[in-house]
């Protein structure tokens, strides 16, 4: 930006009195960045210049609050040495010495404001003891200010306040050098990178890796597009929008929609993942005689998603109902699975039955899911008219009453 | 039928021994030997075979320099490999779709409340109420669409930076400079004092920077400022996994989507961003094209994919099965770092909240920026979409949440 030839072109104003040194106006930045940085929209330019005379990189000449004006206001470069990028962190003491070195100059412009005057009065009062010092110090440094060229000291003047504008913001400013306290603590000591493994990246480079068109994401985004609330406005509205929670009310009840429904069909997580599709599921397959094969995949869910504590009671438990010779709901799983999961029983941890569900989780994919799919049941709740009017009126109270019990009971869910 | 590498997670702190940890190596390569004769062809042959190099015995001789330079060397080779590889850009395969119409997304509710900056915040399953954390320790449970205070709990610690709701509804979870995290279940008895049915669950030695409940409220997996994700059991507060594979602060992790799945991604500030077995620990994936810190990773909807944005202002699409960075989404324009970030729900949108106090709203196929909201007044720290993609809430250094749709 401060390039001679393509930065902003600074230039000295004659005003009524005197000359303005080395200033440029808003609009010379607004469209400076327009230009240079691929902006299209003036608001998002103004909106980052604030930024960064925010940050004390540029400041206006006659305002403490740091803000950029897409207009005729001047502006002025912040010299490298007060830049925030050099993390010099300024103590109170330095504060008042610059405060108590403005009071000594005797020049309208450069009187204090009012919340200036406040922060003095409150730095006197907790540095009373070593007042003198400081008292001292801004004396000295006043007297170098005088020796200074008139020009020079009327920029350097504002560069300073500037950078105090930066540091000790106008109250209800953003204070911009507030740091996250994750990074900062890091800033103090430079970081120490742990060893990494060699032989880690020798296994990676080991192993091949396919080649795999990006296009799966397309095909899944595509197909979801039209249940993405902010791509298809959702049926009947956005209760964000309308602040109408019908939508919920519909999802919450035991009446799939059409739409919902539909998704059952994109592949078996859809329906695994949907409390109102795995019943429906289940219910299918319970009128076919083979639920054994689902009941265990969620039987084997639940054991993963329990205290560690119920553990081992739980996977006794699904041993003797599924897998143990002559168990009640016998599942068929393959010699190999059978016997790993024989010998993990032994001593059951949390993945005791992972390779038999991952077994059972292939066999419900290619056979059970693609039965319910072609099922009538499914077809007949694919093919269910909407009933979102009728619903309404025809819940009674009692029916009102039992659903926002249920809702409530996590237990039930 | 995880693919990429097989790779066998040192940890130089538990001092395990090299020998076993290569035999480990070559016996998982030996196992995918069918693979390795594909990626040989591509070899030159002046080259000593990766392969062999990892059959070797660490010698004495291996001082730090010269493995440092094998890493880099090895480093550069997988590069290589990944680019010989490298099909089309995603944006050029997405030329054939229909471009983005206007977006007219607005503050839908203001969340005031917080008395400082506003560093996490998640939603509940019942697609309302979030929870939300801030710098002065406090932990806010809001219904978000009445805009109403539901429970307050006043955190022992400044900076809780990281806090979750639990599936059920009926907790939550937070932590940040007291190493730990601790669970509340929520009671429906506005009166009752939270507070003393708090539950420390997992303690780390240094901060705490994220912390999720797996699909189950027994279960929390946690990153921190130590350099490792960890998984607890809430019951009994004992570690049932630990992950360590970063090198320096992790920052931020989420977990798969899958019902089948048992995997998650973190990102730290060694630039990585690293996928995880949940089961064994390992790191099975590792990313490293960022140019700074990672602060925030968030799954793609499939689970085939996930997104990451970090402090040097980009953020990028990173595809699990072709195993690279398949997408960068940056301006010029965009100079402060991208705090979080968080997909719609059929995964065309990324929402990215940044430093400089806005939010860009990206089209994640064909790479160009649709939206820039504008509204807080300070950073944007955090930012959820809602679990059933209505609307996405952020949360702001100006003290304030605000839900947009």
């Amino acid at each position: 930006m401060q390039d001679e030839k393509t930065g902003i072109p600074i230039r000295t104003v004659k005003s009524f009195l005197s000359k303005i040194p080395s200033v440029f106006s808003g609009s010379d930045i607004v469209q400076w960045m327009i230009k240079n940085l691929n902006i299209e929209d003036p608001v998002e330019a103004l909106h980052l210049g604030t930024l960064m005379a925010a940050h004390g990189y540029f400041f206006p000449i006659s305002d403490h609050v740091l803000t950029l004006k897409d207009d005729g206001t001047f502006y002025r470069f912040q010299t490298p040495y007060f830049w925030p990028s050099n993390c010099w962190e300024p103590e109170n003491t330095d504060y008042a010495v610059y405060l108590c070195k403005r009071t000594m100059q005797n020049k309208a412009r450069l009187e204090l404001a009012d919340y200036e005057a406040e922060s003095l009065a409150r730095l006197q009062r907790a540095f009373a003891r070593k007042w003198e010092f400081i008292f001292m110090q801004a004396e000295a440094q006043a007297k170098v200010d005088k020796k200074r060229d008139k020009i020079e000291r009327k920029i350097l003047d504002s560069q300073e306040r500037a950078f105090w504008d930066v540091h000790r913001p106008v109250p209800g400013c953003v204070n911009t050098t507030e740091a996250d306290i994750k990074k900062s603590s890091r800033m103090k000591q430079p970081h120490k990178t742990r060893k990494v493994s060699v032989q880690l990246l020798r296994s990676y480079v080991c192993s091949a890796t396919f080649p795999c068109h990006p296009c799966s994401l397309l095909s899944y985004t595509e197909q979801y597009m039209e249940y993405d609330p902010f791509l298809t406005p959702p049926d009947p509205s956005n209760p964000w929008i309308s602040d109408d929670t019908t939508l919920w009310e519909m999802e919450a009840s035991k009446e799939p929609s059409q739409q919902r429904v539909k998704r059952w069909a994109f592949g078996i997580n859809e329906v695994l993942k949907d409390p109102v599709g795995r019943e429906q599921f289940l219910k299918f397959l319970e009128s076919e005689f083979s639920s054994e094969n689902l009941r265990f995949w969620l039987a084997v869910q639940e054991l993963k998603k329990r205290p560690i504590r119920e553990v081992p009671t739980r996977v006794e438990g699904i041993w003797q109902e599924f897998l143990a010779p002559g168990a009640p709901s016998a599942i068929n799983v393959d010699s190999k699975s059978y016997d790993k999961t024989t010998q993990n029983v032994k001593d059951p941890g949390r993945y005791a039955f992972e390779d038999a569900q991952e077994h059972i989780y292939k066999l419900m994919k290619s056979d059970s899911y693609s039965r319910f799919i072609r099922s009538s049941a499914y077809q007949e709740l694919l093919q269910a008219k909407k009933k979102v009017q009728l619903l309404g009126d025809r819940r009674t109270s009692f029916e009102k009453f039992t659903r926002n019990v249920v809702s409530v009971d996590p237990s039930l869910r | 039928m995880l693919r990429g590498s097989s790779a066998v997670a040192i940890d130089n702190e538990r001092n395990k021994h090299p020998s076993d940890v290569i035999a480990a190596a070559s016996a998982a390569r030996a196992r995918r030997s069918g693979r390795v004769g594909l990626a040989t062809a591509s070899r030159s042959t002046s080259d000593p075979h990766p392969a062999e190099m990892a059959t070797h015995e660490l010698h004495p001789n291996d001082t730090l320099t010269t493995l440092k330079m094998e890493s880099e060397n090895l480093k550069a080779k997988l590069e290589e490999e990944r680019a010989k590889l490298h099909d089309v850009e995603l944006h050029q395969v997405a030329e054939k779709i229909e471009a983005l119409g206007q977006f007219v997304m607005k503050t839908r509710r203001t969340l005031k409340g917080h008395g400082n900056k506003v560093l996490c915040m998640d939603w509940c399953k019942d697609k309302r109420r979030i929870v939300s954390s801030s710098q002065d320790g406090k932990v806010i449970v809001w219904d978000a669409f009445t805009t109403n205070k539901e429970h307050a709990v006043t955190m022992p610690c400044t900076w809780v930076m990281a806090c979750a709701y639990a599936p059920s509804g009926c907790a939550v979870a937070c932590g940040g400079l007291d190493n730990k995290c601790s669970v509340y279940p929520l009671s429906l008895d506005k009166n009752e004092n939270l507070a003393a049915k708090k539950k420390s669950v997992a303690m780390h030695t240094n901060y705490l920077s994220a912390c999720s409940f797996t699909n189950s409220d027994m279960q929390i997996l946690t990153s921190s400022g130590d350099g490792t994700c960890a998984l607890w059991d809430v019951e009994s507060g004992q570690l049932l996994q630990s992950f360590h594979g970063h090198g320096a602060d992790v920052l931020c992790l989420d977990l798969a989507p899958s019902e089948t799945g048992n995997t998650f991604v973190s990102g730290g500030c060694d630039k990585k961003a690293n996928v995880w077995d949940m089961r064994s620990g390992q790191c099975i994936q590792s990313f490293e094209t960022h140019e700074s810190d990672i602060n925030s990773v968030r799954y793609y909807p499939s689970g085939d994919a996930f997104a990451s944005g970090s402090d040097d202002a980009t953020c990028r699409l990173y595809d699990l099965r072709a195993d690279r960075e398949v997408a960068i989404y940056s301006k010029e324009s965009i100079i402060f770092g991208a705090s979080s970030v968080d997909f719609s729900l059929s995964g065309r949108l990324l929402f990215g909240g940044y430093n400089d106090y806005t939010i860009n709203v990206w089209d994640v196929l064909k790479g160009n920026r649709v939206s820039i909201l504008f509204g807080h007044e300070n950073r944007v720290s955090t930012l959820r979409v809602s679990p059933d993609g209505t609307a996405f809430c952020s949360g702001s250094w100006d003290h304030t949440l605000r839900i947009w749709a």
